[in-house]
């Protein structure tokens, strides 16, 4: 079987300060995408899997995230969590001309 | 191209170095060769007492088997002994015949057993005679152990440490043990004189035979040892003796290779010789600053600064030498020491207890009201504190009794030890004390590491001396110090004032640039950036460079985060005074958004709760209110009485000067929140004593100012700062104490702990001594205020108040009115009339 997989632009890559997350909502779906300070993307979904934080108000650095309501912490490569909660599904994410583009 | 890094040593030290070298990617910059007397890979050379008395076998010994050397590409090369340096020709020459070119030559050669000068110790051809032995290595414990199966009667010369330990060893063998020490008491390099009358009646209780003022001079026996003789001519019979009157570092090759050598080998503070830059000694071998350590935790501070310094991690770092503190079990019985044993001076406080029959002894010495001294026997509950207060020079309790017991505290209290494994110690994270042991067995053995990995400790904090203390029972001595807790971030390795200081060298103004110059690597750390841009702010009022993601989500939108994601709008009412206006304002704007629940907060404020964050802004215009900072680390509120416009109680005017302190304050950010309260009378209505800073009004038209009390999840009444004539002097001192509390206390320490750690004399003493540049500071600070809430009008970010949250109807959490009385998430929800009897608990 062949895995589809269907790019989708969610907006300029200029909507999200540098070093912040933004929420974009895809298909019933909401999705936090991160800004790295290095100019990276990362994308995870915007809900966090222990309480329901919203995860693009997280305070980031290149290699983790901070939920804000309880500080867990996840690994921003890899989704793992580093504070005992469910691992974070990684969202494929790059920048094309100057516009997000995630895949799923 | 990789530079030749030769290690001269095997033992803990040399390990230890190339550990720390590896750590900081030193395996790319070196190549590594690693010289060993012992035909092992290295082992901690401390639990040979434990292998001794079959407590722990020698594989568990091990800190790095051969596969170690192999995994990180060292050539060990043992055993082989290195005989001459060649600091010319760069080359060290083994007993094998082996010659080694090295770019960089570390010394680690440790040191051995002393043989005390005594007729018939050695035999013709040089070696000990056979049955006396050291204790010093793997093979000295293994042959110690083989005769002990063989013989009867031992004798152990020197009862410091070492000789006590391989008196316990031996006797666990069922060797009848007599120790003979040269001096009057036992250990007496850690002990006093009382205090080593204690502990030799703890070993003798043990069934070892003690004997002091006993100078060995000569061994009787020809093929095997048959007697020790001592200088009064008493001739003790002995079948085995082992040597542990103390060590002598290992400079051998060191001398005869051309190195200054005193008592070890000098070193400056970067563990170079003063011979040759390209040549270090680290561990036993080396004097540093006419010191010579003999225990680990110096050992490895020194391979910290060496590894920083060859691998260029930190250039900069330095060796300043080390307190030590010890804190050990010496044959079974419990002991601390630190400092000196005895006092010096005519005017050094000694506080002792003395319970011989428990074999308890406890001593301090005290010198301007700093610890300088202590010994701990049988009873070392206090030592994690002393040896503190010892390492940081803190404040001591005026009762000074309560450094040798804890007072107040009932013996109801339990010992971590006591306490059953499934409790509850983190009650806001819910993390039992079985879960902290067990991050403790699988290898995590530093307090701040557990509180990581299992958030003990990390929502109020108050459970935080708990769970160091179950860490530190759990790991015993293998519990690790974490330099880390010492920073002011964890991502820059630099406590408080050494930032500041470089901040303020090197001018840098944002989060960014901060990371960049100090953090290693220039990395950037999410767990810091709050800190840090609290810290900019107070030492930059005005050139400051923002970067929003340097700070939470609540300093972002100036609001308060829900557990639903939401937000709480808490507008300024200053001392708690409001007003018919402001009152219609706030009900139009709760009835207009919805606000599913309008509260008041323990600061005397009206919280509007559930806003979500895309309302804010329309919220705060509507309100045309100022911020009420409800939600940042920051000067919070200023709680007032209604004071004497109306109280007949009333001796001074609490609410305006509350109003006036909250206008000069407002939105100061700060290390922690600071709470105030003003009250007009010592009735203390406002609750003045348990606030960061309290206020009370006394008769005679004068303010007491109260500093460090707290009434959250820690409680303490504060201290009386000082009291003085006004309500300008209110607003100068609270102001110079706050100013002085942002400057130096640490990243979310409150003043409930600032104000006892650094005492409130030293702070006082402080704040005066600099009293001209604080209030300026502060000034400064006052003058750059802005008011958050304009930043709705115009956002400072693109999508600054965009929702985060998913398209799900808002607001999860239930609307209440104040019509239903019960509930909540900790229990159950009751629909109940609560005027009704209430039923029996199910």
């Amino acid at each position: 079987m062949t895995a589809v997989s269907t790019g989708i632009v969610l907006g300029a890559v200029d909507e999200i300060p540098p070093g912040e997350g933004r929420a974009y909502q895809v298909g019933g779906r909401t999705i936090a995408v991160f800004r790295l300070r290095s100019g990276a993307l990362r994308a995870f979904p915007g809900v966090c899997p222990h309480a329901g934080g919203p995860l693009a108000d997280a305070q980031t650095d290149e290699n983790v995230l901070i939920c804000p309501l309880h500080l867990n912490t996840w690994d921003l490569a890899t989704g793992c969590s580093r504070s005992g909660q469910p691992d974070l599904e990684v969202v494929r994410v790059h920048e094309a001309e100057g516009q997000i583009m995630i895949q799923i | 191209m990789k530079r030749r890094l030769v290690l001269i040593g095997n033992g803990m030290a040399a390990a230890r170095t190339v550990e720390e070298i590896l750590e900081r990617g030193g395996g790319d910059l070196f190549e590594i060769t690693m010289f060993g007397d012992e035909p092992y890979g290295n082992y901690n050379r401390i639990m040979l007492s434990q292998v001794l008395s079959g407590e722990e076998d020698e594989s568990g010994i091990f800190l790095n088997d051969l596969s170690w050397y192999e995994e990180n590409g060292i050539s060990l090369r043992a055993p082989v002994r290195i005989t001459r340096i060649d600091r010319f020709a760069k080359l060290v020459y083994g007993d094998d015949g082996s010659s080694t070119p090295y770019d960089i030559l570390v010394v680690a050669t440790g040191s051995r057993s002393f043989v005390p000068p005594m007729q018939g110790i050695y035999r013709e051809d040089g070696n000990l005679t056979p049955g006396v032995l050291g204790f010093r290595s793997i093979d000295d414990t293994r042959e110690i152990v083989r005769l002990a199966g063989q013989h009867r009667r031992a004798v152990v010369i020197g009862g410091g440490l070492l000789g006590l330990e391989a008196a316990r060893g031996l006797q666990s063998h069922g060797v009848q043990v007599e120790v003979l020490h040269a001096a009057g008491h036992l250990m007496n390099q850690q002990l006093d004189a009382p205090g080593g009358a204690i502990l030799k009646s703890s070993i003798e209780a043990l069934g070892i035979t003690v004997r002091l003022n006993a100078r060995a001079v000569a061994l009787r026996g020809e093929h095997h040892v048959e007697a020790v003789q001592l200088d009064d001519g008493t001739e003790i019979e002995a079948d085995l003796v082992v040597l542990a009157a103390g060590i002598r570092p290992n400079v051998d090759v060191a001398v005869t290779s051309g190195f200054t050598v005193e008592r070890a080998i000098v070193v400056d503070d970067r563990m170079g010789t003063a011979d040759d830059p390209d040549v270090f000694a680290v561990g036993e071998c080396a004097q540093h600053r006419g010191e010579v350590y003999g225990l680990v935790a110096p050992i490895w501070e020194q391979a910290r600064v060496l590894a920083d310094h060859l691998t260029g991690a930190r250039p900069d770092a330095r060796y300043h030498g080390s307190r030590t503190t010890t804190k050990l079990k010496v044959a079974g019985v419990d002991v601390a020491s630190m400092g000196i044993t005895a006092p010096e001076r005519d005017d050094d406080e000694f506080v002792v207890f003395s319970e011989p029959r428990r074999g308890v002894y406890k001593s301090v010495i005290i010198r301007d009201d700093r610890l300088i001294g202590a010994t701990l026997i049988g009873d070392v509950k206090k030592a994690a504190f002393l040896i503190q207060a010892f390492d940081r020079g803190l404040a001591l309790p005026e009762e000074r009794v309560g450094l040798l017991f804890d007072l107040g505290a009932t013996s109801a209290e339990p010992s971590v030890a006591d306490l059953p494994d499934e409790v509850q110690v983190c009650n806001c994270n819910g993390v039992s004390k079985c879960t902290l042991v067990k991050t403790v067995q699988e290898g995590e053995k530093t307090v701040s590491g557990v509180m990581d990995k299992t958030k003990a400790g990390k929502g109020c904090g108050s459970c935080k001396s708990l769970v160091r203390q179950i860490v530190e029972w759990a790991a015993g001595d293998e519990v690790q110090a974490d330099p880390a807790e010492h920073y002011y971030v964890p991502g820059i390795p630099l406590a408080k004032p050494e930032l500041m200081s470089r901040i303020r060298e090197q001018r840098l103004y944002s989060v960014s640039a901060v990371f960049a110059a100090l953090a290693p690597g220039g990395n950037e750390d999410a767990k810091s950036k709050m800190g840090l841009t609290s810290l900019l702010r107070t030492m930059w009022p005005q050139d400051f460079v923002d970067e929003r993601d340097g700070r939470f989500i609540n300093d972002r939108v100036h609001a308060n985060i829900q557990r639903d994601g939401t937000f709480s709008v808490v507008p300024q009412m200053k001392g708690g005074v409001t007003s018919v206006d402001q009152l219609r304002t706030i009900a139009d704007v709760a009835e207009k958004y919805q606000v599913p629940m309008i509260k008041l907060t323990g600061g005397q404020r009206i919280d509007l709760l559930g806003i979500p964050k895309e309302d804010l802004p329309k919220v705060w215009a509507d309100l045309d209110m100022p911020s009420g900072y409800a939600y940042g680390k920051s000067f919070r509120t200023v709680k007032t009485c209604v004071g004497s416009d109306f109280c007949r109680f009333g001796l001074g005017d609490s609410t305006a000067l509350g109003v006036a302190i909250e206008t000069r304050f407002q939105g100061i950010e700060s290390p922690g929140k600071v709470k105030m309260a003003v009250s007009g009378c010592p009735r203390n209505c406002a609750e003045s004593l348990v606030k960061d800073i309290g206020i009370v009004a006394v008769e005679g038209g004068r303010w007491e100012i109260y500093v460090g009390g707290a009434a959250g999840a820690h409680i303490r009444k504060g201290d009386l700062l000082t009291t003085v004539d006004t309500p300008e002097e209110v607003l100068t001192i609270s102001g110079r104490f706050l100013q002085y509390y942002r400057e130096n206390a640490k990243w979310l320490e409150r003043t409930y702990a600032f104000v006892p750690r650094l005492g409130l004399d030293h702070i006082r003493a402080e704040m005066e001594k600099d009293a001209a540049g604080l209030d300026e500071r502060m000034q400064q600070t006052v003058e750059g205020y802005r008011d958050p809430w304009k930043e709705g009008r115009e956002p400072a970010v693109p999508g600054q108040f965009r929702t985060s949250l998913p398209l799900i109807s808002l607001p999860q959490v239930p609307v209440r009115d104040g019509s239903t009385a019960l509930g909540g998430r900790a229990g159950r929800s009751t629909t109940a009339d609560p005027r009704l009897p209430i039923p029996e608990g199910r």
